[in-house]
């Protein structure tokens, strides 16, 4: 056991836990469903990863390890909540229904962006650690002034945890009770630096000193983190303020395909982690106690492999954009900068776009 | 036409006021600005009149202004966040130059960051460190940003009503030590858009610009100017981002010699841009080289010596003398 405290209701080898606080409410289909995201979105991430090694990608940022943890909180949330990513949110995005191509058109290098984050109610990513946190304390300041029943979810790091922003969202969360869930994924290691130089106690324990409950779930046990993630979402939605949810999890690939992490970290640490598997434990419990078959594996295998091959097809038809869409949406408004650059660019043959 | 006297924090106020009265969107956010009205009580009773909800008193922390507002925005809300001073914003710069200016953009439009950012600024109260600043050329520069300064009462009334209806975020630099001075307000008709410049006073042989604080200071150099037989013209920018730079290219055609008034250092600053745009427009009418009267590139100095600092009236006339006497 990790930590006396920490939530967990399946084993690493997939046996139930009984908790006190925590019940799964899941039944067979909906857990064989959490097993599917998980195999598509480590099956989209590591796609993803050769692309960037070929050469298709600037760059890539995989998630293997915390395909649980981003199940479990992407499939808690309600249609009508909106999510405050990091760049390594491709869990989240899943569930909120982003077109995998949407995910990689950032690391394409061919937008700042990729989706519309209105439409998905996902915003965009955020790569200055932490930035998004106080626009989910914003965004959930607006749902109560409208009276909804609505909740935000912000994403984090154990790695932004230590940034002024993160550390100002939980004031004011705390100060105006606004409805929203911190979601921290304690993947142990910032790039380099691990999570016991960001905090000399566990992260979860600093929300008590802000104000607000704070919840260390198993980030691998898909089961757990949704259970704690739908407890806090549906008491932010009615009044309850907000949660800190720590998920204990491990990063088991580079922080991002620029990273080597085998300069820092050494692989026994790596090798226990990967005994806790996050999609395999789900696998031993779909087939122990819902007598799942193979056949069934083999389908959702089949599938993520059809969705990566679509993917890559996508990715290698995102091609250069016409250079004069740098142009678009740099304001909302008419700006005379604006215009003297596009007619620039037209002058000069740079773009053969209209005005 | 219904004109009326006021100081232009009280300007900024009923501005406020009637911005929040046309759209219930519109919040104001900030340090101390609800039940004691803002340290310079340009907030003074709107919290008493549409709530504690709109009128929000938030914790002291300038990032966290910034970056809910952005949040707010994303929910269809338009905020109004006060910095207290010009010195406590950079505590949100990365979430104004990163977050703030950016969204739109990568949201591919999805995502409008209609908001304003007050900041009281330069200097001329007497104040201690980090509150008589001018950070104005850091915003200008960042692209996604716009960026205005009232100088009168009236443009106080008006561009801040203009500023909380435009759709991409408006960093709103006002003049503190104006704050206190009493002008003629049109309740019912704007002084122009925007982004527009204005000509304050007429005049042939120099073109004088400037914005904020030092309109008045540049309007009474050519009163001084006059009566040494000097006609000079004196142009407010207002938008200091976009530059209304046809209506000084125009000025400087005619005069043939500008000089730019600000107080912040001169290096990369308003004045560079707008004579290096006005150089590059007006080449064959410049009688002389244009100039610069700015603030010293030093840190805001103490301001037992501020005086010395500020743009005055003195090294205003120097330079009008000096693109007077240039001979080509």
């Amino acid at each position: 056991m990790i930590d006396e405290e920490l939530v967990q209701l399946l084993t690493p080898e997939g046996e139930r836990v009984e908790n006190s606080e925590y019940q799964s409410t899941l039944n067979g289909d909906e857990i064989f469903g959490f097993y599917r995201d998980m195999v598509i979105i480590r099956r989209l991430c590591n796609e993803s990863t050769s692309l960037q090694r070929q050469g298709q990608l600037a760059l890539w940022a995989p998630i293997q390890g915390q395909e649980a943890a981003q199940i479990g909180a992407g499939r808690a949330l309600a249609p009508m909540d909106f999510t405050f990513p990091t760049y390594r949110e491709h869990g989240i995005a899943w569930c909120r229904g982003v077109p995998p191509e949407d995910m990689l058109r950032l690391f394409r290098a061919v937008s700042n962006g990729g989706w519309d984050p209105q439409k998905y109610r996902h915003s965009v990513p955020t790569v200055v650690l932490g930035t998004q946190t106080l626009h989910a304390v914003g965004y959930a300041m607006g749902i109560q002034r409208d009276g909804a029943e609505e909740a935000a979810m912000a994403f984090f790091g154990d790695g932004a945890s230590s940034q002024g922003d993160v550390l100002e969202a939980f004031v004011w969360a705390a100060s105006f009770n606004a409805p929203v869930v911190f979601f921290c994924q304690n993947n142990q290691w910032g790039i380099s630096t691990p999570s016991t130089v960001q905090s000399k106690i566990p992260l979860y324990h600093r929300a008590h000193g802000f104000g607000f409950p704070g919840v260390r779930v198993d980030g691998n046990d898909v089961l757990a983190v949704y259970e704690v993630s739908k407890r806090a979402l549906d008491s932010a939605r009615v009044g309850g303020g907000p949660t800190l949810i720590e998920a204990y999890t491990y990063r088991i690939g580079a922080h991002t395909t620029s990273d080597d992490p085998t300069r820092y970290r050494i692989d026994a640490e790596v090798e226990v982690w990967k005994h806790r598997d996050p999609v395999e434990r789900v696998k031993a419990l779909l087939v122990r106690e819902y007598k799942v078959k193979n056949a069934d594996f083999d389908d959702v295998a089949a599938e993520a492999d059809a969705m990566a091959l679509k993917l890559r097809e996508d990715v290698l038809a995102m091609s250069r954009p016409d250079p004069i869409t740098m142009f678009d949406h740099a304001y909302a408004a008419p700006h005379p900068l604006i215009e003297e650059g596009r007619r620039e660019m037209i002058d000069l043959g740079i773009s053969g776009g209209e005005l | 036409m219904a004109t009326t006297t006021m100081t232009m924090a009280k300007a900024l106020n009923e501005g406020l006021r009637r911005a929040m009265e046309k759209n219930p969107k519109v919040l104001l956010m900030g340090e101390d600005i609800g039940r004691l009205g803002g340290v310079f009580r340009i907030t003074d009773g709107l919290q008493k009149d549409f709530g504690e909800d709109r009128v929000v008193d938030t914790p002291l922390a300038e990032s966290a202004i910034v970056g809910t507002a952005v949040g707010l925005a994303i929910r269809g809300y338009r905020a109004v966040c006060e910095i207290q001073f010009d010195g406590f914003v950079y505590p949100a710069f990365d979430q104004i130059v990163s977050q703030v200016a950016k969204l739109h953009k990568r949201s591919d439009g999805a995502y409008v960051m209609a908001m304003v950012i007050r900041i009281p600024f330069q200097g001329g109260i007497g104040a201690i460190e980090h509150h008589s600043e001018s950070p104005e050329p850091y915003f200008a520069q960042t692209a996604g940003l716009r960026v205005v300064s009232p100088s009168t009462p009236n443009d106080a009334y008006w561009m801040i009503q203009q500023s909380i209806e435009h759709d991409d975020p408006i960093i709103f630099c006002e003049p503190k030590s104006r704050y206190w001075e009493k002008g003629e307000v049109d309740l019912e008709t704007p002084p122009a858009g925007l982004f527009d410049a204005l000509v304050r006073r007429e005049g042939t042989d120099v073109t004088l610009v400037g914005y904020g604080a030092s309109m008045k200071t540049a309007l009474r150099a050519a009163e001084t100017a006059a009566v040494e037989g000097m006609s000079i013209e004196v142009i407010d920018a207002r938008s200091i981002a976009p530059l209304d730079i046809e209506v000084m290219a125009k000025s400087l055609e005619k005069t043939g010699r500008v000089v730019v008034v600000q107080e912040s250092p001169h290096t990369a600053s308003v004045g560079s841009e707008i004579i290096s745009e006005l150089t590059q427009r007006c080449f064959y009418s410049l009688k002389a080289p244009g100039l610069r009267v700015s603030g010293y590139h030093v840190p805001y100095p103490p301001t037992r010596i501020e005086e010395d600092y500020r743009p005055t009236v003195d090294r205003i006339l120097d330079a009008v003398d000096r693109v007077m006497g240039f001979e080509s």
